[in-house]
């Protein structure tokens, strides 16, 4: 199976919760619960859904700043935990992130330049003189300037200091991109500046995206195809515009009813959904969303519906579609 | 028209330090009246916080200055009222909610004191009675059990309850004006739906007037009856919420909208504006957009436009435009 980029099957992160005296496990929030996918070469795949939902959990399993509890991650066909210590680096280089927060996540005290030339230099890819130069042209790539390099994170807005993430993320010219909320903290005018200059690099150094984001007309902007997450559960994949224009699952649906747009006359029949996303910890049985469901039945309180194929590659988790 | 209940006039709020004066809010006017839902819309920096905080008298002390201008409130200047007068009218007249609602709120009070503390503040009421007053309150802004809730604190709430909370707290003396400073922006777009639905339902019920501040244009097309567009400390646009979004006229309205991506179509290339905001401590000579204008001229650079009515309603900083459109 070479054409994904990076494939999860069945990936599941419980994170104990300990309690008293003896820091004894009364429990686990079951963060992601069994989620599978794949994100193919040259595509982006958008995940979408509210706080808690998973998709952060998912992303940072994906990096492997998590362990997952159970599940696979494949990245070129090659399963990681098969993977040895001496390629284990060349796989690390293959994947890298961009992080939500252009503030937190660039270091004070080092000079633009080199947090960009840094993974070439951790890497051993090139020595430092020659890093310091690639970098400098990163940073033309992204759309700043070279001499850029020699100034600090605090001299760069918001918009800019991303842009300096983006160019750090492309330094060891990855094959998959994972950006994790990563236009969320921008005002609408630079926030199109920058998914523009996603979306050129993409086609420039033939990048797979795995794009994770609350923000549903972003994604879809973005996006080739497009998961919905929800309390852990991958509850509906598929292409863009079948999942935008024809939304199977009731929770997609109310997510895209419940989402504004500055365009008056395009405004939908509005289904707003009672109540909070239930705790992690103490999740619902049966199907994961039925608490809050217009449209649940009987058996939704009782079995957790499997994903499957409704149409051409759009795949949904309900028993509406049994 | 009956007077506004709230008159903004050249409002000027700068940040004064012996070595600068730096203007946040510099020169803008606001009108409110009776019932209407007023947004505020801008990005960050543009001063839309520092005109709700300078309505309420907040400005952080001791740099934020009103070096300027009139805030009359049901006809009386807000800014020739002592601080006394003014703590009788915050939380009761004119009442404030915030963006994020487990900072505004008390950590350490139960949900159902923080409530009766307003209402004691402003109300003769025993505090049992101001306690059931807060219950009544809760179960008016749809939150579920709250005779228990009323026992409750913060942490044990989530963010749409807390929020629910933050505005049955602003409403409890029944404000004539309520000031909501990005009330849904730190919360899921299900919950953003829940509370707006509620913030126009009590609009509706008490005809409590609104300023809503938001950098959101979505939620700003839900909610506003009318729309005032803020760059770089100065209204750029105003109008009723229907203009503004069918024709908007300000390069930068237009520029913000067209680099929004939509749920229903899709664009190759989204619109950029290119460039960032002009810094508040060297705002350029002329007009502030004009470094980011396409139809900047040479002109643009070197005068500050006014705010001109160029239709009946619709007003607009800008001397590229006529009512016709863009044109000269």
């Amino acid at each position: 199976m070479e054409q994904y980029a990076v494939e999860v099957k069945e990936l599941r992160k419980y994170f104990p919760i300990h309690a008293g005296l003896l820091h004894r496990t009364v429990g686990h929030v079951k963060a992601v619960d069994g989620v599978s996918f794949g994100v193919k070469k040259g595509e982006t795949l958008g995940i979408v859904g509210e706080s808690g939902c998973g998709k952060s959990t998912t992303g940072r399993m994906i990096m492997r700043f998590l362990q997952p509890t159970s599940g696979d991650i494949l990245i070129d066909g090659k399963h990681v935990d098969e993977v040895t210590r001496s390629e284990a680096g060349e796989f690390r280089k293959k994947i890298q992130m961009v992080f939500q927060d252009p503030y937190a996540s660039l270091n004070p005290k080092r000079s633009v330049g080199q947090t960009v030339a840094e993974p070439l230099i951790v890497n051993r890819i090139m020595p430092r003189a020659d890093a310091m130069e690639r970098a400098a042209k990163l940073l033309e790539t992204v759309g700043l300037k070279s001499q850029d390099m020699h100034k600090y994170p605090h001299e760069f807005s918001g918009g800019q200091r991303q842009r300096i993430g983006i160019a750090r993320a492309l330094a060891l010219n990855p094959r998959l991109i994972v950006a994790d909320e990563a236009v969320s903290a921008l005002d609408v005018s630079i926030q199109s500046q920058i998914l523009n200059l996603l979306m050129e690099l993409k086609n420039q150094y033939h990048l797979s995206y795995l794009f994770i984001s609350h923000n549903l007309a972003v994604v879809r902007h973005i996006s080739d195809r497009v998961g919905v997450m929800y309390l852990g559960h991958l509850v509906e994949i598929g292409p863009k515009h079948s999942v935008y224009s024809n939304p199977l699952h009731p929770y997609t649906e109310a997510l895209l009813s419940a989402a504004l747009e500055p365009r008056r006359q395009s405004r939908r029949q509005r289904i707003v959904l009672q109540g909070d996303v239930p705790n992690p910890a103490n999740p619902p049985s049966g199907c994961p969303f039925h608490t809050r469901c217009p449209k649940a039945m009987k058996v939704c309180r009782m079995d957790s519906p499997e994903i499957q194929e409704v149409s051409a590659e759009h795949l949904v988790a309900c028993h509406l579609y049994a | 028209m009956a007077q506004p209940l709230l008159e903004v006039r050249d409002l000027k709020t700068y940040f004064v330090s012996k070595e600068s004066r730096v203007p946040a809010v510099d020169g803008i006017d606001l009108d409110v009246r009776q019932g209407q839902i007023v947004c505020i819309v801008g990005e960050s920096g543009c001063g839309k916080s520092m005109t709700s905080l300078s309505i309420m008298r907040l400005l952080p002390r001791p740099r934020g200055k009103i070096v300027g201008g009139t805030i009359l409130f049901n006809g009386v200047d807000l800014l020739d009222l002592t601080e006394k007068q003014m703590s009788q009218l915050r939380g009761n007249e004119i009442s404030m909610i915030f963006q994020e609602p487990m900072t505004a709120l008390n950590p350490v009070l139960s949900i159902g004191d923080q409530i009766a503390e307003v209402l004691l503040r402003h109300r003769r009421l025993s505090r049992r009675e101001a306690t059931e007053r807060a219950v009544q309150a809760l179960t008016f802004v749809g939150v579920p059990r709250a005779n228990e809730i009323v026992h409750e604190y913060p942490h044990q709430l989530s963010g749409g309850l807390r929020q629910r909370v933050m505005i049955a707290m602003a409403m409890a003396c029944e404000p004539k004006l309520l000031i909501a400073d990005e009330p849904t922006t730190a919360l899921d777009v299900t919950i953003q739906a829940q509370v707006l639905q509620l913030m126009k339902r009590l609009r509706d019920e008490t005809g409590t007037s609104m300023i809503l501040i938001s950098h959101d244009l979505g939620v700003v097309a839900e909610m506003a009856d009318h729309v005032v567009v803020m760059y770089a400390g100065q209204v750029v646009e105003s109008t009723d919420a229907e203009t503004l979004f069918s024709q908007p006229l300000h390069p930068y309205t237009r520029g913000l909208m067209a680099s929004m991506p939509s749920l229903d179509e899709q664009r190759e290339v989204l619109y950029s504006i290119p460039g960032t905001v002009p810094g508040a401590v060297n705002f350029p000579k002329g007009c502030r957009f004009a470094d980011r204008c396409h139809m900047a001229q040479a002109r643009c650079h070197r005068t500050m436009p006014d705010l001109r009515e160029v239709a009946a309603g619709h007003f607009v900083r800008c001397d590229m435009i006529t009512a016709e459109g863009v044109g000269m």
